[in-house]
């Protein structure tokens, strides 16, 4: 007969407290797996966000900036890129090494939601996590050619009601909050699955359709990146909204005037009457606080209607675009009032017009040059994922950040001490449950002390009496820590379809963590050291005495 | 078998004074002897038996089991030698109350070289009449039983020599004579030397050789007289 199975008996003869000990222990250790596996779940659904690529490249900035806002549609992005760059992994250097390249455009919102300007690649080539790639709950992919088709995210399907063959116009801006102006509608082809990631949160766009929007190109090929629409009112937003308005071309005069948002309709009063000097000089003032980086800002607005002048002369397709809510089919009519007119037709004028087609032909593609990017998310091959970043360093520019690094980061920075504190709370739980298993073996250890005198008689010795013990203890604290884990793992697993709806991690029954396997050693030296009070009690057993049989 | 010579063992007093309680200058067994041992309580039988046992550690003295003296062996030498060569069988409490009888008979041979042999654990236990009484633990047992167990157990390790201290001492009449007539008999079929305390003189009367701790227990006298 083994040891282990003499102590087992002692156990099952004290079955009652051995089951509370037991189960105090159990307790304790399912806590551990329950902290463990929430831990583990907040941050798995932090970072799947950002599998699928390994590189997010942006303007240079803050790199967490970057990821939170291509990763979580949070924050706003301080400056863009030229398409080149985008060029640059599709075809120029880096495109050897770079399995996958999809660029972000943002700057737009509908109804709070993140609008994202992309390519049909993000859902048609990309996984949102590992394996997973993008299915559509209805409808299709929008195609790059399409320009004012949209692809919609679960969340966004669901809480505006938009369906596959509806229409939205995306407001500029990155938050419902921004009074920003709308834009050309879209048509919505196709509502993504459930992907348990931001982008159950985000509209989707094709970026030829983006680019045609008002305000979200450069403004002139020869001040590339510098100062432009898209770049400046994410910026601006920053500050405030009027800053924001007084991006939008024309805005500005609500802005002068803080019409408290009057700019979609009524704006046409200020801007016509003569105020034009005064605004632009304000316009320009804005923009050299605004994009400090930009010193080509005062571009556009070098005369008093120079900057709108320019808008008209060399984005025609893009005033078009604008326009065309107002003037419909006769789109391509060149205006010269379009400076004034432009922008106070966004919300009322839409209602009177049916854009959700009207649009799809007669649309030639912005010329690259006056593209821009907010960012590129990048599926390298393993050395790209090295020296892209590393080359990336020594540009000027754009910088390349792994986003799941920087997620981790945050995560550990957000959470590290918390998560620390209810781990240590925890295994303060599982030590109490071992003190329990202390006091529980040595409270019948007047009980035992008879019995290891028998077995001291029958020839057992100091040691082995010692580690029968010792035995025990080890069995109530291991077979209360496997149960523990089942309990905890069970748990989870029962519980998994709620933790799948609010996060998107799925959880199996056997899905452990790897600090678990530190449980089983940690539980070993726990339950010796709960073990060894009464284990030396036991060594130092008098035989003689506890036989009983002498007085 | 078993040889005494000048044995000595005393208490201390919680005063402090020493409480002389064993002084044998002289005590012998032979081979599958079988012995009687009287006594008035308090004399000293038990601890005689723990002395001889290697429970106890005699203040002087040497104590020879099977040819080797257990009083110079370091204590684990002579845990397993007491496994090994000595049975024991107890007045009360002879038991683990956790386990089974044939697991009370395995225990005492877990502790021994041989290892844990249930062929002859149950063998033992059939013996003694419990072949029926296996998987039965000593609170389902009468104290007859209990004592029978303890016998099989005793003798699991084919021991040189038993030693039983008032083993029937809380039985009935019936059973006293079953028991003594079942030590008796295991022990000179194993060829056990057999040492046993007891107060029933009716008990006493069986054997061929009855000692009277008084008359070679020379710590006892003094104050005695
Ligand atoms: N551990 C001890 N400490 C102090 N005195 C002890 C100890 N063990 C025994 N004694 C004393 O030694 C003497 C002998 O005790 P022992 O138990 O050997 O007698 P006994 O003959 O077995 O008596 P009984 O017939 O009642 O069992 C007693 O006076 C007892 O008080
Ligand atoms: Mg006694």
């Amino acid at each position: 007969m083994s040891l282990w199975k003499i102590a087992w008996r002692s156990i099952q003869q004290r079955s009652l407290s051995s089951l509370m000990t037991g189960l105090s222990m159990a307790l304790g250790v399912a806590l551990v797996v329950a902290v463990l596996v929430v831990l583990g779940v907040v941050k798995d659904s932090f970072t799947q966000n950002a599998e699928g690529y390994n590189i997010i490249v942006g303007p240079k900035g803050g790199s967490l900036e970057l990821v939170l806002n291509t990763v979580y549609h949070l924050g706003r992005p301080q400056s863009t890129l030229p398409w080149s760059y985008y060029e640059e992994f599709t075809e120029g250097k880096f495109a050897p090494s770079v399995e996958l390249a999809i660029p972000y455009c943002l700057g737009d919102n509908y109804e709070g939601y993140r609008v994202v300007a992309t390519t049909s690649d993000l859902f048609d080539k990309s996984e949102y996590r590992a394996g997973q790639k993008y299915t559509f709950a209805a409808g299709h992919n929008f195609a790059d050619e399409a320009f004012y088709e949209a692809v919609i995210g679960a969340t966004v399907a669901r809480n505006t009601g938009l369906r596959v063959g509806d229409t939205f116009e995306p407001t500029h801006g990155l938050s419902a909050g921004e009074m920003g102006h709308k834009h050309d509608p879209f048509r919505v082809v196709g509502v993504l699955d459930p992907t348990g990631t931001p982008n159950d949160r985000a509209l989707f766009i094709s970026v030829e359709g983006f680019f045609l929007l008002e305000g979200h190109s450069l403004d002139k090929p020869s001040d590339v990146g510098t100062s432009n629409d898209m770049a400046a009112s994410a910026a601006a937003d920053e500050h405030d909204d009027e800053h924001d308005h007084a991006h939008e071309d024309g805005h500005d005069h609500d802005a002068e005037h803080d019409h408290e948002h009057a700019d979609d309709h009524d704006h046409d009063d200020h801007a016509h009457e003569g105020h034009d000097d005064e605004v632009h000089d304000e316009h320009e003032h804005d923009e050299a606080v605004e994009t400090t980086a930009a010193p080509a800002a005062a571009n556009s607005s070098t005369g008093e209607d120079a900057a709108d002048e320019h808008r008209e002369d060399e984005h025609d397709e893009r005033d078009h675009a604008e326009d065309g809510h107002d003037h419909d089919e006769h789109a391509h009519d060149e205006h010269d009032d379009h400076d004034h007119d432009a922008h106070d037709h966004d919300a009322h004028d839409h209602d009177e017009h049916d854009h959700g087609h009207g649009h799809d032909h007669h649309h030639e593609p912005l010329p690259k040059e006056l593209r821009e990017v907010t960012a590129i998310l990048v599926r390298t091959d393993l050395t790209g994922g090295l020296t892209i970043p590393k080359v990336l360093q020594r540009d000027p520019r754009a910088m390349a950040v792994y986003p799941v690094q920087e997620i981790n980061t945050l995560f550990e920075g957000l959470v590290g001490n918390l998560k620390l504190l209810l781990v240590g709370l925890a295994v303060l739980v599982v030590v109490v449950a071992g003190v329990g298993i202390m006091v529980s073996i040595y409270n019948t250890m007047n009980d035992r002390r008879r019995d290891i005198a028998v077995m001291r008689a029958l020839g057992a010795g100091r040691q082995t009496v010692m580690f029968v013990i010792l035995f025990e203890s080890l069995l109530l604290s291991l077979v209360g820590g496997v149960a523990g884990l089942l309990i905890g793992h069970g748990l989870v697993a029962l519980l998994n379809p709620l933790i799948v709806a609010q996060t998107g991690v799925s959880i199996g029954f056997f899905q452990f963590q790897i600090v678990e396997l530190a449980l089983i050693p940690g539980l070993i030296v726990l339950a010796t050291a709960a073990g060894i009070v009464p284990a030396l009690a036991a060594y130092r057993t008098d035989v003689s005495k506890a036989l009983g049989d002498a007085p | 078998m078993l040889k005494l010579s000048d044995v000595e063992k005393s208490f201390t007093e919680p005063d402090g004074t020493p409480l002389p309680v064993l002084r044998v200058s002289n005590f012998s067994l032979g081979e599958a002897e079988q012995a009687v041992l009287l006594g008035e309580s308090g004399s000293g039988k038990t601890t005689l038996l723990h002395v001889i046992a290697g429970i106890t550690r005699p203040d002087r003295g040497s104590v020879e089991v099977d040819g080797r003296d257990i009083t110079q062996m370091p204590e684990s030498v002579c845990d397993r030698y007491r496994a090994a060569k000595i049975g024991y069988v107890f007045q009360t409490f002879n038991l683990l109350p956790g386990f089974s009888a044939l697991e009370n008979v395995l225990l005492g041979m877990t502790f021994g070289q041989g290892g844990a042999d249930p062929a002859r654990a149950r063998e033992l236990l059939g013996r003694v009449g419990l072949g029926k009484r296996l998987t039965h633990k000593p609170g389902a047992l009468s104290v007859g039983e209990q004592q029978r167990v303890a016998v099989a157990r005793a003798l699991a390790n084919r021991p040189k020599l038993l030693l039983a201290d008032e083993p029937t001492a809380n039985v009935d009449r019936g059973n006293q004579q079953h028991i003594i007539d079942l030590v008796r008999d295991q022990c000179r079929a194993e060829g056990v030397a057999l040492l046993i305390v007891t107060h029933a003189i009716e008990v006493a009367n069986q054997f061929d050789r009855v000692e009277h701790l008084a008359e070679f227990n020379q710590a006892g006298q003094p104050q005695a007289g």
